[in-house]
């Protein structure tokens, strides 16, 4: 029992590393790799090195790997949630996770309805992805999803499944929905293309604008700060003691409210394009046709 | 003269960018109203403030995309048209 007990704590451990190590990492990668440059400044994503390609260079820059830092960390929450569940008794975390599920299955049955209840999973993964990606601002890393590489990756992915539930009832179906009026089928192409490019650049924009909006209001404190307070001796001048405070409420809103925000419209938006894209009635007609046809394909050949 | 040239291009590069922002007010009525309506559904039926609540953002977030287009056109005409077009004029001498 107690060797039982210490195996079950060693493996926690582990996945608590799991979870800690890559912001570790990547703290350690940005202290090496940051040029050094006076104040603060708007860059993008730092490059680390590029890969030749036959059409363009692959370029592997700092938001992939943060965003796999992100998918590393949301394993080992995950792993860590789930750890021993199905022991005898039931653990705090072990709940959380059953309320998470509970929560977001309830979410996915609402919106979707109840053919949809395989993507609950689908939902979290973008939900956690999305929201921790932006809140891993908090540990002064760059975010993944103020890059729009990432958030593009993931709005074809959903743009892929959204057509692939279209096709569930046959390309004649999915042309006829295009077409419908046929002068109208310009426009519902452009209104095809644009359903992932708006979902990725809400995302991207929305991070984006609020790091954006943070850096400005920290460079303007910093210089009333050095207008105000700079004639006071040495260090006191010098300090920025006006950058205390009104940075971090803006931080509140920008990284915590408006990250979550996004990473639940993100999922929602999913939700909505895919099930409103499938036409359930239609395919479940067409599979009670098919069965029936087969049926009698079956009878005829028996006899 | 090249400098002459350059300077018109980050100035029209900047002023382009300030123009495209004009698009920020669309989205602020927008937004407004919404949440305008919301507070009033919430103050007919104050039992259905957590769906109203849910909705209002969702509505929200969409209503924004266009801001959003002209944030994504101002940051491009800021960071990336300059660099660009001055080497195409470089290029070009």
């Amino acid at each position: 029992m107690n060797q039982k007990n210490r195996c079950f704590k060693a493996v926690d451990t582990l996945y608590i590393l799991m979870m800690v190590l890559p912001v570790i990492a990547g703290l350690i990668i940005k202290l090496l790799t940051k040029p050094a440059s006076e104040g603060i400044t708007i860059t993008g994503a730092q490059i680390f090195f590029e890969i030749p390609m036959p059409v363009q260079n692959l370029l592997i820059t700092e938001s992939q790997v943060n965003s796999l830092f992100v998918l590393i960390m949301v394993f080992g929450l995950c792993l860590y949630l789930t750890h021993g569940i199905m022991g005898e008794k039931l653990m705090k975390r072990h709940l959380l996770a059953k309320w998470v599920v509970e929560k977001v299955e309830k979410m996915v049955v609402g919106n979707m309805g109840p053919y949809f209840k395989g993507f609950t999973s689908f939902v979290i993964a973008i939900l956690a992805l999305s929201g921790f990606s932006s809140l891993i601002t908090l540990f002064g890393l760059f975010p993944p999803t103020s890059d729009v590489n990432i958030v593009a990756g993931w709005a074809v992915l959903v743009f892929i499944l959204i057509t692939y539930y279209k096709f569930k009832c046959g390309p004649v179906q999915y042309i006829k929905g295009l077409a419908d009026p046929v002068a109208l089928l310009p426009l519902n192409l452009i209104g095809e293309v644009a359903t992932p490019v708006s979902m990725a650049f809400r995302h991207y924009g929305n991070v984006l604008s609020g790091s954006v909006i943070s850096v400005l209001v920290a460079t303007g404190l910093q210089g009333l700060s050095k207008l105000v307070l700079g004639f006071l001796p040495g260090f006191l001048g010098e300090f920025p003691f006006l950058q205390i405070g009104l940075p971090a409420v803006l931080s509140v809103y920008f990284d915590v409210f408006s990250g979550c925000l996004q990473a639940y419209i993100f999922a929602m938006l999913t939700m909505l394009y895919v099930s409103g894209g499938f036409p359930l009635e239609l395919y479940e007609e067409r599979k009670r046709k098919k069965q029936q046809k087969r049926l009698m394909a079956k009878t005829n050949g028996g006899n | 003269m090249l400098e002459i040239a350059i300077g018109i291009i980050l100035g029209c590069c900047a002023l382009g960018a300030g123009t495209a922002m004009i698009a920020g007010i669309g989205p602020g009525i927008g937004e407004g109203n919404a949440v305008a309506k919301a507070c009033e559904a919430i103050g007919r039926q104050p039992e259905c403030k957590g769906d109203v609540t849910t909705t209002m953002l969702m509505g929200c977030a969409i209503a924004e995309t266009t801001g959003l287009y002209a944030l994504v056109i101002a940051i491009l005409l800021i960071f990336v048209a300059p660099d660009l077009l001055v080497e195409v004029l470089k290029a070009n001498i």
